[in-house]
């Protein structure tokens, strides 16, 4: 019984509870880019469904569910449903690898504290980069099986852009490992703790290149190629419609925040507060996932951000960028930290 | 071996940045052009044969309808062709009222070439920038005529309406404001790195293909040709303003870029000075109650905010034209399209359709 508790039911409702609020996030996010960029751009955004628009992403949700399913004829036909659930499902099962906070006892509702993650992974940032990378399968089945010319391009762009970008994210990644000595997470951020100092203070390069990595493998602006409208209609979902095309909408939405996520746990200090070895922190209320989500949304604002301020990169100067200066940096960086962790011991 | 085959993507006439119904049937090798042939005709309603058979102050109207970004300049060329075949003076406050609404014009249609340019090249928020200023032209102009769009500002002999009270002071509000915005762009785009390296070296054309291929206004300023027919061929009052015409240097998407954004520029000097100079007195030519021109030939043309715009009318001396042919900038300057896209990348015939400037409205008339 007490086995069967610990190991079935408690996971299951961590990960009810985890799911629901990481799709209440994807769908906010749609509503807080929506208002930020308008904010941004001296319009005012969605503010009439609900109290300043708030139910905004309900109305589309129950739009999208309305709406015609629209398949070409001339598409593969599985391989079209399968799209769109293989980039949303890789992105959600990377959420039970995040941790999202310390162990907790919720302000006194539980006797026994509970950690604030599903599992915890002694190689979890390997299987984080790997479901990353399982979204590119969505990507380009989804281009391809549309049969329509500008999907296949786009798909062409992703496979290209996506498997480009990650070699030097994970270069980057590896550096943190050299400081942290672990590839589980919750270690990551323990290593941090011990440290007193985020990781991205001496790994700000590191943290750069994953940060530009990972917006170019999140499809989002200056990196939009796949998809860039003006270009390719829509790029790789242009033949998409309805709860299909929602789900490459969440599955972007999502990327974006396992970037944040992992972003926030690698370089800055996950569930801790800002310098963790200072005093004042124990002095304040301690709400369990505060810093985390906090630090997640500033990552979202900075994506919508570049999205407001910058145009488009080209492909083939997209392509010069991730080989010809992110990779040759990241290695770099790897070799500099690595000397500087001999160094030290 | 492996099998190359050239793919053939059918751009348009729906799509999001072909500006209107422009088709472009791309051969392409991956992503790089082989050929580009453009499609026209999506939009054509045989304005120039309605032209023949409405007398001439109803045609006014319908030249509204060809460059509907500009329609006021589209007037004026209208209107100065059928006076150059009446032989008919212009009173000099409407040629300044003529000058003023033209250079608002040339703003507000340089402000929309910016909006959608950059968002091509995938740069969203100076979209919403230039329509915010846009916008405050449009109330300029629906103060003035009642339209915001197609205006009908000019009639044949002068112009409709006098000015109305207080509009000279509203023009002053917004030069200031829009001095001051015309920053905001340029800090935006200007010095992006990503915006330079999108613009600079992409669509060069040489000064000589310029030429040849008869291209005019902001294309071929680019290239470094002086001709503006403000200067080349004057007319209303623009011999007395003092305006510079800018020209680029290398001929590439930049530097059409940095020439657009100096000429509105000099249009708000031009603005400025017009404020300064206008004289009172009549607004309209005397003795044109009933037109009938004799039977003659003319070709008249003002420099509209896509280049030369020019108006070629025969008339048989009966009260309608018997024939009207249009020069509009955009059509010419669409055929320098092809050769400037061959070799480039498909993110770049956005890039490039942006920078022609092109509206199907007066390539199809």
């Amino acid at each position: 019984m007490n086995i069967l508790f610990l190991y079935v039911i408690i996971p299951a409702i961590k990960g009810i509870v985890i799911l629901s609020i990481v799709l209440f996030l994807v769908a906010y996010a749609t509503y807080i880019e929506r208002r930020v960029l308008a904010f941004m751009q001296a319009r005012l955004g969605p503010n009439l469904a609900g109290p300043q628009g708030i139910l905004q992403p309900i109305a589309d949700g129950v739009k999208l569910l309305a709406k015609e399913d629209i398949i070409p004829s001339s598409s593969q036909k599985f391989l079209h449903f399968l799209a769109p659930i293989l980039i949303l499902v890789p992105a959600l099962v990377i959420f039970g690898l995040v941790p999202f906070g310390d162990a907790s006892n919720l302000f006194g509702l539980l006797k026994n504290p509970i950690t604030l993650y599903i599992t915890d992974v002694n190689v979890a940032i390997l299987l984080v980069v790997g479901f990353a990378s399982l979204g590119v399968y969505g990507l380009i089945l989804g281009g391809w099986s549309s049969n329509s010319k500008y999907s296949f391009i786009g798909a062409l762009r992703s496979a290209a852009q996506v498997v480009s970008y990650e070699v030097p994210q994970v270069i980057a990644i590896a550096s943190v490992l050299l400081l942290s000595s672990s590839l589980s997470l919750v270690k990551i951020v323990e290593a941090q703790k011990e440290m007193g100092l985020w990781f991205i203070f001496p790994g700000f390069l590191a943290f750069f290149i994953y940060l530009v990595c990972g917006i170019a493998e999140t499809n989002r602006l200056p990196f939009d190629l796949p998809e860039a409208e003006s270009e390719l209609v829509a790029g790789y979902h242009t033949e998409y419609s309805g709860m299909k095309f929602a789900f490459f909408f969440m599955g972007e939405y999502a990327n974006m925040i396992v970037v944040s996520s992992v972003a926030t746990v690698l370089f800055l200090g996950g569930w801790l507060p800002p310098f963790p070895s200072l005093k004042i922190w124990h002095s304040l209320p301690q709400i369990p996932v505060f810093w985390f989500f906090a630090k997640v949304l500033l990552f979202l604002f900075i994506y919508i951000w570049l999205r407001a301020t910058f145009p488009r990169y080209r492909f083939d100067q997209l392509m010069d960028l991730a080989w010809k200066w992110l990779l040759p940096l990241s290695i770099l960086n790897l070799v500099l930290v690595a000397f500087i962790k001999w160094g030290i011991k | 071996m492996l099998d190359v085959q050239e793919l053939e993507l059918n751009m348009g006439p729906q799509h999001p940045a072909t500006h209107g119904v422009l088709r472009l049937i791309l051969k392409v090798d991956g992503e790089r052009i082989i050929d580009a042939k453009p499609v026209i005709g999506y939009l054509h309603r045989g304005t120039e044969k309605l032209f023949e058979n409405q007398t001439y102050p109803m045609n006014v109207p319908h030249t509204d309808r060809l460059d509907y970004i500009a329609a006021a300049t589209n007037n004026h060329s209208y209107c100065g062709a059928v006076e150059k075949l009446l032989g008919v003076e212009v009173p000099r406050r409407a040629k300044f009222i003529r000058v003023m609404l033209d250079e608002l014009q040339r703003i507000s249609s340089h402000l929309v070439w910016l909006a959608t340019h950059a968002l091509d090249i995938g740069a969203m928020t100076p979209f919403f920038y230039t329509f915010r200023e846009r916008e405050l032209i449009l109330d300029l102009f629906e103060e003035y005529c009642g339209a915001r769009l197609t205006l009908n500002c000019m009639t044949i002999g002068g112009v409709p309406e006098d000015l109305p009270e207080g509009w000279i002071e509203k023009l002053k509000e917004f030069i200031e404001i829009f001095e001051e915005k015309i920053w905001d762009y340029e800090n935006l785009l200007t010095d992006n790195r990503i915006w330079k390296k999108r613009t600079i070296g992409v669509g060069v054309i040489s000064p000589e293909d310029a030429i040849n291929y008869g291209l005019t206004g902001p294309p071929l300023r680019g290239s470094g040709i002086k001709y503006d027919v403000r200067r080349a061929i004057p007319y209303e009052v623009y011999p007395e303003l003092d305006f510079e015409i800018p020209i680029g240097k290398n001929g590439d998407t930049y530097d059409r870029y940095l020439v657009r954004m100096e000429e509105m520029r000099q249009s708000v000097k031009i603005l400025k000075q017009c404020i300064e100079k206008i004289p009172d007195g009549e607004i309209q030519a005397k003795g044109l109650k009933f037109i009938k021109p004799k039977p003659a030939e003319v070709y008249f043309s003002v420099e509209a905010p896509k280049g030369e715009l020019g108006f070629h009318i025969i008339s048989d001396g009966s009260p309608k034209p018997y024939r009207v042919k249009v020069r509009p900038p955009s059509f010419i300057n669409l055929q320098a399209l092809p050769s400037m896209v061959k070799g480039h990348l498909i993110a770049d015939v956005v890039a490039i359709i942006g920078t022609l400037d092109i509206v199907l409205g007066e390539i199809d008339r």
